[in-house]
Parts: C-alpha cells; structure tokens; sequence
C-alpha cells in the first residue's frame, strides 16, 4: 500500500462525487475509465441545475434580466477558462463541443486557408482519431501531405531523434497530442513546440488528457492552439475549449456560418465578428461552460499540481503490480506516465477482461482506444486501460490487482 | 469472484476460445467470408467445402475475444453435414438464441450461448461468425461486421 499527500483530504473529495457511492454486480464501484470521461462533483450538477432553474435564456440576444444573467454566466466561464489555462485574454478562448471540434475547426478553418499541394501536416504516431482523421480530410481538399513522428515501441515514447529531419520547409503545421489516451506518454510539447516555432511553423496540442490533470500554461508551453473536453475534466459532457493565438484567430476565415458570429449580414455579403464570437456560429451550448466554470473551480481549489502528484502515484503503483504479474504485455513509458497503464494479459482478449472486471465492480476500457493505426504499428488490435483521477484510491488499485489476478486463473484454470 | 458469468463464459465455451476446433484454412473450399468488427479487433475467416447441397466441412482462422473464437469453432462443428437451406434455418436459431436468451427449435450444442443476450456489448461476438456463415454462403467478397447494425 502507498500512502498519498496528505495535505490533501482524498476521502472527503470522494464524497463530492455522488456517483461513487454505488454496488455496480454487487461489488463496490471502482471507476477506472477516467481517460473516456470523468465523473462530475455535487457543485457542477448543481450549478447546471441551478442555471436551469433560475437564469436559463438566450445569450447575446435579449435585454431582458435573464439574457442578462445568462449572457454574464456565459462569458465568465470564457474568463475562467483562459485564467485555467494562462491565456493572455478571454478573446482567445473559443467554445466548441469537445478536443475533437476543436481539432476539427483548425483543421477546416486554418487549413483551408494556409495549407497548399505539397505542404506537410506534421502529427505523430501516437495521435487519437479525432488528431488524424481531420487532418487527413483537410490534405485531402488541400492537397497536402501528412506525415508522422515515429513511436518507439511498446513504451509509447516519440523517437524525437527523428525531429529536425522532420521538420522540413514543406512543413506548415505540426500537431501533437499532450498526453497520450492509450499509453500515458507525456510528451515535451514545450521543447517540441519551441523547435517547430523556431522554423515558423504553427503548433497544436491536443490536451484532452492533461488539461484536467496538470497545470496548463499554453504560454509557457509556446504552442499556437491547444484543445481540451470539459467532460474529462468533471465538467458536462458537449463543452469544450479551443484557445488560439489571438494573432492568428484574427487572421482566420470563420468555420460555421450563422447567428452571433456576424457583424452585419446582406443578402450578397457579410461582415464577421472578431474572435471568438466570429467561431461560435448559432445558439451555443449555454449551461455547458456554466457547469465548466464550477469544475474549473473545483479543480483549482485542489490544485492540478497536487492532483497530477496523485494520478502519478497510483498509476506507477498499478504498473508495478502488474509488471509483476506473469503473461502479462505492459504499455507506455516505464518512467513520468500519466495516470493511466494499459496492458495485455496472454491469451486473453482485452474485452473478456472487461467484461470480467466488470463483475468485480472494476470499470476498465478496452479496445484500441481510438488509436488503431498505434495499435497495428504495435502488432495488437486492443489493450485493457485503467485510468485514474483524484478520487480514486490505492484501496481501489487494490481491488483492481485482485480481480486482475483472478481472471488470470479464471482463463488458466 | 465470478460465480455470475459462468452463463457467459459456459465451460464448454471456454474449452472453444482455449483450443478452437477445425482451426485452419481449407485451400480447397467452395468459398469464404471475412467477419471483421473494427471496434474490438474481431476478425476470423470462415471456409466452407460444399458438394452440390451440402456443407462438408468447415474451418475458421482468425483472432478475437474468448465468445467470438468460441462461437466460430461450435459452428464449424454444427454445421458439417447440414445442407444450406439448415444452416441458414440454424442461423435464425443462433441469432434468436444470442438475442433473447430462448429460441424454437433444436440448437445442439450451440444452447451453451443462451447467456449471452444479458450482455448486450457482447452478442455482437458470439454473431460473428454466423454472419460470415450467410456471408459465405452467398458468396459475399466484401467482410461482414456485425458491429453498426442491430443483430
Ligand atoms: C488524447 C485525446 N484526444 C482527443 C480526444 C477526443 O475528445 P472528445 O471525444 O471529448 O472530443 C480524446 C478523448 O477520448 C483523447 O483522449
């Protein structure tokens, strides 16, 4: 057993989390499918609730005391969010519906306008779906190239030997994943990011994972654009965050054409709104940045350091365990993994142990993680994950271990 | 630990998915059929050898969960020796079975898979195989999936 910061009160967090307190097959729940979507604090049901009880109308639209409210609720989750983040202004703070949209948008709005037959959109192997298709499509219409920074092996890690070779003139937009959902590879996105910006060329980071799991300073880490989902950060489900360099925003044709994101509108030409509202076309998601707001709050009043501390603590402690364990094929690195591990037991299908943890009360993920072309590159189809956030325990890892265990001997037996 | 999901994981199945039988291609077949589900990684293939009406034998290859591989070998036991009209019949059987945990007629030893439809993530598996099955029958060139589409 580890003991955890104690400066810190885990159990009583716990206790936020309605959620937790169930028998999932009559065995306690362990939640450990974090890195899909994390579960949401009392204060972040509350706040949605309390929107739509009390403030719920329009935003931008109406003069009216409820537009009001709502209108002021809305923006200063825009604040927060840029506060969460170290931006420099709200105004670079875009809401989208999730990482994937705000992948999504570059992609469709800077891309169209920037990339040429035979630029390159630099990525690498270990990017989810939602940071190849996009950019896959784009190279199609543009007809640019994609090309990608090779993955070492079984550990995740980016042979970054291979950089300057790959960063060539040709190439015009690198993006990069933050931490990987399938491995829990930290990837150096401020050393990355410093060596493609000296070459002027414009950086993504996809912070789906880290944005809720350690301090984010997008300036400190020098990138152009940085995405995050405010579901797996104990925020609602359908919000997400976009932030862009406000230089290049501005300088950007909208993605969606409709109302808010307009000046003035003819019937042969329009005029748009900077940045961001020149981004968020039609009536947006109102209670999703309200109920964003509360979880950044919540998140901030523990600390993202003290958490990430936290995640790290039980993920090398569930990874030790399992290395132990014989037939058993471990992933990602073996030294500063994020709080996840991933692993393959021998002659057992990652879904049969799935769906055998799951009668132990274990909620595990297992397939490619939408990550297919890493997994074929690694010669497997799945892995089973474990993922953690601040309210797990070592108890649970525990638990976890066990059942792990058992169904080893349930398929040996 | 796991008294609950002997009605999935059936000794019989177990004994399947640990050493499937008629595991191996059939270079002579009549015809084939991939079954490929994308999300879990399931992918066999199926191979039949027919004289005029009849299934004379049946292997499978491939990789998957314990319930797909297991559910391949019970089929290429179950359907030597029917003609095509019964192994289509036994199809509706399975596919019945999977789904509602009951089904009318005689399945054999296939009634192992009666479990399966308490676990609606993983009828998907145990239905692969008999989708390739039809699949092959009718000469079908592109793989099956039995992953987007009600079973
Ligand atoms: C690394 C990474 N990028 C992007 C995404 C996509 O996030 P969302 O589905 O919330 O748009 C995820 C979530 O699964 C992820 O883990």
């Amino acid at each position: 057993m580890i003991s955890m910061n104690t400066s810190v009160d885990w159990a009583r967090l716990r206790t936020d989390f309605p959620i937790l307190n169930q028998q999932v097959h009559g065995k306690p729940l362990v939640y450990f499918d974090n890195a899909a979507t994390s579960q949401k604090p009392r204060s972040v049901i509350d706040a949605l609730t309390h929107y739509y009880e009390r403030d719920n109308a329009n935003v931008h639209r109406g003069i009216h005391e409820l537009s009001n409210r709502s209108t002021t609720a809305f923006e200063a989750a825009r604040t927060r969010a840029a506060r969460f983040i170290n931006a420099r202004s709200a105004d670079e703070i875009i809401f989208t519906r999730g990482t994937t949209e705000g992948i999504n948008l570059v992609a469709a709005a800077w891309g169209a306008q920037n990339l040429k037959p035979g630029d390159v959109i630099l990525l690498t192997e270990l990017e989810h779906h939602s940071n190849l298709v996009p950019w896959q499509m784009i190279a199609r219409r543009t007809g640019a190239k994609v090309a990608y920074i090779p993955v070492t092996g079984d550990e995740g890690t980016l042979d970054l030997t291979r950089l300057d070779a790959l960063l060539t003139s040709q190439v015009k937009i690198l993006s990069l994943v933050h931490i990987s959902n399938s491995m829990g590879t930290v990837n150096p996105v401020q050393e990355i990011c410093a060596r493609a910006r000296s070459r002027g060329i414009v950086t993504l980071v996809d912070g789906a994972q880290s944005a809720g799991h350690l301090p984010v300073d997008v300036q400190a880490i020098g990138c152009d654009f940085f995405a995050f989902s405010g579901h797996k950060i104990c925020g609602p489900t359908g919000i997400g965050v976009l932030w862009g360099r406000q230089e290049i925003l501005d300088a950007m044709p909208p993605y969606q054409g409709g109302g808010e994101m307009i000046l003035s509108v003819g019937y042969q030409k329009t005029e748009y709104k900077p940045s961001p509202h020149r981004f968020e076309a039609g009536t947006p998601d109102i209670s999703g940045p309200i109920g964003l707001h509360a979880a950044m709050d919540y998140l901030d009043a523990i600390g993202r350091e003290k958490i990430w501390q936290h995640d790290q603590q039980l993920a090398n402690y569930a990874y030790e365990q399992l290395g132990a364990l014989k037939n058993i094929r471990m992933f990602g690195p073996k030294v500063n993994r994020a709080g996840l591990v991933s692993f393959l037991l021998k002659d057992v299908h990652a879904h049969d142990v799935v769906t055998l943890a799951d009668q132990g009360g274990v909620a595990l993920r297992g397939g490619h993680h939408c990550t297919q072309p890493l997994m074929h590159k690694l010669g497997v189809e799945s892995t089973a994950r474990a993922s953690f956030y601040f309210y797990n325990t070592p108890a649970e890892v525990d638990v976890f271990i066990t059942v792990i265990k058992e169904i080893q001997k349930f398929f040996a037996a | 630990m796991f008294d609950d999901i002997n009605d999935l994981y059936q000794q019989v199945i177990l004994d399947h998915c640990k050493k499937p039988r008629n595991f191996h291609e059939l270079p002579q077949c009549s015809c084939s059929a991939q079954g490929f589900n994308p999300l879990c990684g399931d992918n066999l293939k199926l191979f039949l050898t027919l004289e005029g009406d009849v299934i004379k034998d049946a292997g499978f290859v491939g990789s998957g969960c314990c319930i797909s591989k297991a559910s391949a070998s019970l089929l290429t036991e179950n359907v030597k020796g029917k003609t095509r009209a019964e192994a289509e019949q036994m199809f509706e059987r399975v596919r019945e079975l999977v789904t509602t945990g009951k089904t009318t007629g005689d399945v054999g030893k296939l009634a192992v898979f009666a479990g399966v439809y308490k676990y609606p993530a993983r009828v998907k598996c145990a239905i692969l195989s008999w989708h390739a099955l039809i699949g092959a029958l009718k000469g079908q060139a592109a793989p099956v999936s039995t992953e987007n589409e009600q079973t």
